[in-house]
Parts: structure tokens; sequence; C-alpha cells
């Protein structure tokens, strides 16, 4: 069940819109929702949606904390697939908690 | 989560120590089956009531294209109904008495243009605009459509019988977390002298996850 946004006990949002990141390559095991895809792939925070319990953390019936600022980042597709058939303006967005995001 | 309905299944008198291979569960599929075993758990663990599940049930059974196409005809009718539902999509819906309950993930409103066309996606499940749309459709579960959406929107987006020229920038939503993405698609030509309950008309549910553009006038016989 979703626990919906939480205004406390967050962790402090680290990135900006316009910000470059790179989101992190990892395999936590059990549950987590940072597709593979677009693991190890650098992009530009498009914005902040809000601070959300972990759901690394929910699924296992904990609390979710600390709460995790979640971002809807965006990449280029060329990029994330080099046989991309589409003009190189096409993007995709993909939205990924904050501790999966490194700044580049 | 959608229960599955099974023939004279009830919560009163249903034994949930049942196992697969007994007699009267053999009309149940195998999720059909662990769906019920989850719910029992659920409920005997006191994470939620028989009432709380079924209300879910209700609510998103009682929600279908037609309360996404009144939202849609609205903000296409409205501009300050459309700049609302673009910057505090929840504030907007309350205004036409749609109230989605705090559990419901936050929904977001993107645009349609004629230079970005938007495509929404859940590539890790089926995660969806359930609070106002209903239930998805099969097709938007399936393996083919969340892994090829992702790679070739421009193809998926061809079968569905609308092709975008280059000009066009294509911007693929996967809705992976906690947002769910509801597209407001384009007003189509010919449009301007239609009522609010007209133009619902035009707005189909695949208008609303980006898979296609709005009807035209033409296509309902109104044009």
């Amino acid at each position: 069940m979703n626990q919906g946004p939480t205004s406390s006990g967050g962790e402090s949002a680290r990135f900006r819109a316009g910000d470059e990141v790179r989101v992190r390559v990892d395999n936590p095991g059990g549950h987590f929702r940072t597709p593979a895809y677009i693991q190890g792939q650098a992009g530009r925070v498009h914005k902040l949606c809000g601070v959300f319990p972990n759901p690394e953390s929910l699924a296992y019936g904990g609390d979710g904390q600390p709460a995790q600022p979640l971002y809807r980042v965006e990449f280029s597709q060329k990029q994330v697939w080099p046989e991309y058939r589409g003009p190189v303006s096409d993007k995709i967005h993909v939205d990924i908690y904050q501790h999966w995001l490194e700044p580049v | 989560m959608t229960i599955p309905e099974t023939p004279g299944n009830g919560h009163d008198g249903h034994d949930h120590e049942d196992h697969p291979g007994m007699a009267h569960d053999e009309e149940m599929g195998y999720y059909a089956l662990r769906a019920r075993a989850m719910e029992a758990l659920l409920v005997e663990k006191g994470i939620c009531s028989p009432d709380e599940i079924q209300g879910m049930v209700d609510r998103v059974e009682a929600r279908s294209p037609a309360d996404g196409a009144r939202v849609v005809a609205r903000a296409w009718a409205d501009p300050e109904f459309k700049a609302l539902l673009l910057s505090d999509p929840e504030a907007a819906l309350a205004q036409l008495g749609y109230s989605l309950p705090v559990t419901t993930p936050k929904l977001d409103v993107v645009e349609n243009t004629d230079k970005l066309h938007h495509l929404v996606v859940c590539t890790l499940c089926s995660c969806y605009p359930r609070a106002l749309l209903g239930r998805p459709p099969d097709w938007y579960k399936s393996l083919a459509y969340r892994s090829r959406a992702v790679v070739d929107p421009r193809g998926v987006i061809s079968e569905f019988g609308l092709d975008l020229g280059d000009d066009v920038e294509v911007l693929v939503l996967d809705s992976t977390a906690d947002l769910r993405y509801l597209v407001l698609p384009r007003r189509p030509e010919g449009s301007q002298e239609m009522t609010e309950e007209q133009l619902a008309e035009l707005v189909t549910r695949d208008s609303m996850i980006g898979v296609t553009n709005a009807r035209s006038p033409q296509a309902v016989g109104a044009g």
C-alpha cells in the first residue's frame, strides 16, 4: 500500500532541478524500484517530486525511514539505447529515489 | 490490486486453509488462489480488514476512463481549470468532486502539444492512475508493452495508429515509484464549437496513456 508523501523525518534533498546526476549500479536484492536499464546512466534532474517512505523498507514491513526525496530524472533516449529509432531530442523520464543517485 | 471474482466464494464460511487441488478450488486460477491466500493473511495478521479490501476494490471498479475524459474535457474548455490541473491536480480534481484517498499515489498531469508527446509506462509492474481511470487495460500490463514502450515508443505509438513526425519530441514517462501520470491529450482540431459533454466523447483511455491522440470530431460523427 502506498504511504503517501511525508513532510518530516526524511533525508533532505541533495539535488535541484537541472543538476547532472548518475544512477548507481546496484542489486540490493529484494524489492527495489530502480529499473536495470537506467542504472549507470547519466541524466538531469527534471524536478523534485516529494519525499516518500523508502519502498525497499516498506516492502518488508519496515517503516520506510529515513524517507527519500524522489526525483523525476531526464535521460536522452539515444544515450540510453544506442540503437534508438527516433530523433536525438526524444527523452525518457524515470522516477528515482535519492539514495540511487550520485552527483556527476 | 484487484481480487479476482470467483463464484460462491464470499468471505463468510470460506475455509482459508484450503489448498490447490481441493475440488471446489479447481475453478480458481493460480493467481486467484494466490490473491485469496494473501487476502486471508492480511486479515489474519490484522493489517487490513475485509471491508477495507472490498472498499478499495469498489473504489477502483467505480472509476473508468469516462472519469478521466470528464476531467480532460473540462481542461480543454476552461483554461483556468487546465492551469490548475497541471500545477495542482488534486485541487483541480476536487473541483469536479473527485477526492482521492490519502493512500492514493500522487497524480501528475502532463500536457501533449504539437511539439511534445508524452507516453506513460510502468516498466516494473503496472502502475496506472487507477484512482481516476479505474483498471488498466491488459496490454498495459503486458511484458511486450512494458519493454517496447521505453525502447521504441515511436514504433508502439505507430502500431496504435499514430505517426509522429521528427519535429515532435517523444517523452516517455516510466512511473517506477510514487507518482501516477495522466496525459492531457491535445484538443482535436474542429472541436471549437463542441460542448464539454461532446468533448468528453473524444477523449479515449488510450489518449490519456499517450499511445494515441484524442479522436477527431469526424470520428464520432460530430464533424
